[in-house]
């Protein structure tokens, strides 16, 4: 694209910088500052004055540089090549860019963020030449990764009729795979194109939700289910484990695509999931994990507009994979970091503030975030979903601060960590008291019929028991257990036992860092045999002691460790034991 | 007849040509901040040098540059400054230090200058104060153990090559002795390699200063140790400096050098009031308790650079020192910290004035990287589960010490007596230990293992069975 001059700079303030002499510049438009050529983004344009965001190290640029205009807004490069990658917030390849400028990032480096050079195999679709195509329809295929066959997508703006369509055979991510004679004259098309970040891509319908994405992790799954299309926060302090949640969904959630956003978090934290992924094996497809995800890093020390824009540029590139059909799952973490470079860039620019310095449009920029989520039927027709799972990060750990009250408003489902169970090493640390999920009544439709029936009463019969413990808990800080009667010490063993035995998971564990939908449910049916043949006994006149000291709850509290999610009748073998250890139990009762 | 000169040659000379100019007389002064109209165009974050009425340079940098007025913070301070008087240049570059490995065994201020009488160090390298940000797919994943000898540490906070693990304390506990042991001890087992310690001081005292010059000295590794003093009669400006110049000649040492360096920097609570008293100045728009907004990205550019690179045989372990005011670990100042460090060593009041030292409190500390580091070939297989089990009844001892102090002692049930001597026993053996005591890492397991020894095998649930045959000795 033709660069232009723009305008000149005329104050320098960290990121913010304010250009004078301004004339032809279009709002949002991608600028590049300086001989160093530094990206930038229009954010504000007044008479001759503009305001931009530069997402890289302002240091140096003087006043009087010159500001070059690119024409177009700050975009993604969509096409085969993204699986796998590590890209920074405004989509640049960081293992090219570390080829380039050695391990410190440098500033003003242009790389594009698709291989050119790379030749993928392109299939060609089944269209008959002079077919009527529109926007969205697949012309071909490209096998990404092992698992990842990518479809190629008309861009959305195209409407004609398909004049030629390439043969099979290998092409780079700019030749021209299709021609289309459309209204405006004859356009070609290649396998990559470029989206707006900041525009959600068209599609032909929002649907209602209706399947759970099974994570693997127990508590979520069992107790606050998300939906496939749906949007969820995790709040909690720093070391409530946000991290390891999103980390620990990445890996194991039944989603095909998986986009990771790494925003204004810790370096080693990337290096972790870059060495980790691809060594790990993903249980549906025999294939590597890294296979099916795209890196997004804006780590803490790189530059925090770039960071406002990652959010973005992972949602962008999940929306490209959910056009194609898939499900996609993007993980943000964290969002709080993202409203925190709002703050910022919003302080710099001396605008007045609302909530704690926050800008007043903070809850519209959250709101537009999550609303890119949801379960759609794409333009040709196919089903896909994003779902966000964004964590946020309060200060202080207290939820009360605006982020987290204003993302609650827009998302339906809500983990909150509790900082009392991080600090007993109780992780996932998430809080069955202060969480929930909208997506309930949702999903139920589908768990009913892949568990059976009694799927919901199981579910709300142990979270009853939760928050009768919770009172129970109360009571025993005041006077002590002893001073309980035996039927309700049981409700507190029995709440114990849930939670070591079912809540609990070890995401290091090779066995418990996921459960299947159905070792969940059996898992949870043996505690609940548990408490109500055991409720039923005490009342008969059974003491806890003797319930206690029955063999099998041992087996029952390592269940999770020690039998695999594919042996489901080792579970039945284990349901066995604890209804013939309680009939041995209520025969010397009953003598 | 001359070659003409190429427009490369031309913008240096121009360049040197601006460096040159002296503006004489500045237009505001207001704490730190010299404000200079009407100057060629200037560099953000460029640096300057202000000469005052007689002669001497102080050095500074553009917070804020615009065709109007340009904006200087002095790390000096701006004392004694007059407006008339002083005169300001540009440099056209940005803030760069001169280090090389001379500089161990010395002693500096806050923007790298010699204060131990010494002459600066010659050779090495200049480097930009402010660094770049490491490169995350450039990052070789942290898994050494170091032993710092400190049970509380190797044991459940296990400290890692590479990691940033910051001490959360308060005034009048004993962080600096905790500091100063751990860099005395922390060696990688069965390895010799070139380490060095890199202290930066913002804002502490001279006694403080002193405390670790002494022990340093005693312990005869003063002379692979740098020393940045910005003590506490110091400009307070020159604070915002110290933490970057000493990092600067931490990577040089690390990625250069190829040595391992333990950067330990004391106070940060002082650093982030220097911060907040620039940005009050400035007008800006305060976030919490009048921290400014970029606190965050401010603490992040110090702390990320530390770590390892793929093919580099050094590294950085920072380990900095924070006071909480007023004990409160949900301030600003710890609360983001822990949002950007890889753990924390939380110092609690209570155990201290039990005598206990190190004063760690259990629950709130944490190591994020311990879990790749720990374990069979790195410590001891059974390390893992120990020291969850350990969390996990430690947990529990904090809710029985609870129930007791409401229903008192005599009526807890047994199993929970029992958790009383667990906890006691943990916290006098394995917790508390000497000021000089450099314990092995299977010393340590042995003092967890034999405070777990207290509690009924069948409390026991995180570790294995094999584990409980091999190492619980009731």
């Amino acid at each position: 694209m033709e660069e232009r001059i723009i305008g000149q700079v005329n104050r320098v303030n960290g990121p913010v910088i304010e250009a004078a002499g301004v004339s032809d510049a279009m709002m949002l438009e991608l600028v590049r500052v300086g001989e160093v050529r530094l990206v930038g983004e229009i954010i504000k344009l007044a008479g001759d004055r503009a305001i931009i965001q530069v997402y890289e190290d302002t240091t140096g640029i003087a006043p009087g540089d010159n500001i070059f205009g690119s024409g177009s807004p700050l975009f993604v490069e969509l096409g085969p090549g993204l699986i796998g990658t590590i890209y920074d917030g405004i989509q640049r390849p960081l293992e090219r860019i570390l080829k380039l400028s050695g391990n410190f990032i440098e500033r003003g480096i242009r790389t594009p963020s698709l291989d050119r050079e790379k030749k993928w195999l392109f299939r060609p679709a089944e269209l008959a030449v002079g077919a009527e195509v529109s926007g969205g329809a697949v012309i071909g295929t490209v096998q990404e990764t092992e698992r990842v066959e990518q479809r190629i997508l008309l861009p959305p703006d195209v409407k004609g009729t398909l004049k030629s369509l390439a043969v099979e055979g290998q092409y780079t991510v700019e030749e021209t795979v299709a021609l289309v004679e459309t209204e405006s004259g004859e356009r070609g098309i290649a396998m990559m194109q470029r989206w707006p970040i900041r525009t959600p891509r068209p599609v032909a319908e929002r649907l209602p939700v209706n399947r759970p994405l099974i994570t693997g992790q127990r508590v979520i799954d069992t107790l606050f289910p998300v939906a496939r299309g749906g949007a969820v926060a995790i709040p909690g302090g720093f070391g409530t484990g946000k991290t390891m949640i999103q980390h620990a969904i990445a890996k194991w959630c039944d989603a095909e695509i998986i986009v990771y956003i790494g925003c204004g978090e810790r370096g080693n934290e990337m290096t972790d999931v870059l060495s980790e992924f691809p060594k790990l094996i993903d249980p549906r497809t025999g294939g590597s994990l890294m296979e099916r995800t795209v890196l997004i890093a804006n780590t803490s020390n790189m530059p925090v507009s770039a960071r406002e824009a990652s959010i973005y540029t992972g949602v962008t590139l999940a929306e490209y994979y959910r056009d194609q059909g898939f499900d996609v799952a993007v993980m943000a973490d964290s969002t709080s970091r993202w409203a925190e470079a709002l703050r910022e860039l919003s302080g710099r620019m001396e605008e007045m503030p609302a909530e704690e310095g926050f800008p007043a449009y903070l809850p519209t920029r959250i709101a537009e975030f999550y609303e890119r989520a949801g379960a759609m039927t794409t333009l040709a027709g196919q089903n896909g979903s994003v779902s966000i799972i964004g964590a946020v990060s309060p200060p202080g750990g207290d939820f009360s601060e605006p982020v987290t009250q204003h993302t609650k408003r827009f998302v339906r489902c809500f983990w909150a960590l509790d900082r009392q169970l991080a600090n007993a090493r109780h992780y996932p640390a998430i809080s069955w008291l202060e969480s929930y999920s909208e997506y309930l009544d949702e999903v139920t439709p589908w768990w009913e019929q892949a568990v059976g029936s009694s799927w919901t009463s199981d579910r709300s019969e142990i979270l009853e028991l939760l928050h009768r413990e919770v009172r129970l808990q109360q009571v025993v800080k005041l006077v002590g257990p002893d001073a309980l009667p035996d039927s309700q010490r049981f409700i507190i063993e029995v709440c114990t036992l849930f939670k070591n035995a079912f809540l609990q998971q070890n995401a290091f564990d090779d066995i418990d860092r996921y459960s299947t939908a159905e070792k969940q449910t059996r898992m949870l049916q043996i505690i609940l045999t548990y408490w109500r043949r055991g409720a039923e006994a005490i009342r008969r006149g059974m003491t806890l002691v003797r319930l206690r000291r029955m063999k099998v709850l041992q087996d029952i509290v390592k269940m999770k460790f020690t039998i695999d999610n594919e042996d489901l009748g080792a579970l039945d073998k284990l349901a066995a034991r604890l209804e013939r250890s309680l009939d041995q139990l209520e025969a010397i009762y009953e003598e | 007849m001359k070659s003409r000169s190429s427009p490369e040659d031309l913008e240096a000379a121009q360049k040197r040509l601006l460096a040159g100019r002296e503006y004489i007389g500045v237009d505001r002064i207001e704490g730190p901040l010299v404000f200079v109209r009407n100057t060629h165009p200037v560099g953000y974050r460029d640096l300057a040098e202000c000469v005052d009425s007689k002669g001497e340079t102080r050095l500074g940098i553009v917070l804020d540059t615009s065709t109007e007025t340009v904006v200087l913070q002095i790390f000096a301070g701006t004392s004694g400054l007059t407006m008339p008087e002083t005169h300001v240049r540009f440099r056209g570059e940005p803030h760069t230090v001169q280090v090389s490995e001379r500089m161990l065994g010395r002693v500096f201020n806050g923007l790298g200058r010699p204060i131990d009488g010494g002459p600066s160090p010659a050779g090495g390298e200049e480097l930009d104060v402010n660094g770049r940000p490491i490169n995350p797919t450039a990052r070789e994943y942290p898994r050494d153990f170091i032993q710092t000898g400190i049970s509380a540490i190797d044991g459940m906070n296990t400290l890692i090559r590479g990691q940033k693990l910051p001490i959360f304390s308060g005034n009048g506990l004993p962080h600096n002795t905790l500091a100063a042991q751990v860099a005395r001890q922390a060696r990688i087992r069965g390895q010799e390699s070139r380490f060095a310690v890199v202290f930066a001081a913002m804002g502490v005292k001279h006694d403080v200063a002193r405390f670790f010059i002494d022990s340093f000295e005693q312990s005869g590794v003063l002379e692979n140790v740098a020393l940045f003093l910005s003590l506490a009669d110091d400009p307070s400006i020159e604070r915002l400096i110290t933490p970057r110049t000493a990092l600067t000649l931490a990577e040089y040492l690390a990625f250069s050098r190829d040595m391992h360096v333990l950067v330990i920097m004391t106070d940060m609570s002082n650093y982030c009031e220097a911060l907040r008293e620039v940005s009050t100045i400035r007008g800006e728009i305060p976030s919490r308790k009048g921290y400014p907004g970029y606190l965050y990205s401010d603490l992040a550019e110090i702390y990320e650079r530390s770590g390892m690179l793929k093919g580099f045989p050094g590294s950085i372990t920072q380990m900095p020192i924070l006071t909480m005011p007023n004990d409160d670990i949900s301030h600003p100042i710890p609360d983001l910290t822990g949002y950007i460090t890889e753990g924390q060593i939380v110092f609690e009041r209570e155990m201290h004035a039990r005598g206990i030292y190190p004063p760690v409190a259990g629950l709130p500390s944490l190591s994020r990287l311990m879990k790749d580091g720990i374990g069979e070939g790195m410590t001891r297989e059974d390390h893992p589960h120990l020291a969850s089990q350990l969390f996990a009844a430690y947990s529990y001892v904090k809710d029985v010490r609870n129930l007791a102090s409401v229903i008192g002692e005599e009526e807890l049930t047994p199993l929970d007596h029992q958790y009383l001597e667990f906890g006691e026993t943990f916290e006098r053996k394995f917790v508390s230990q000497s000021k000089t005591e450099d314990r092995t890492i299977e010393e340590t397991l042995e003092l967890g293992w034999r405070s777990l020894s207290l509690l009924a095998v069948e409390e026991l649930h995180r570790v294995s069975e094999e584990e409980i045959e091999k190492y619980y000795r009731p």
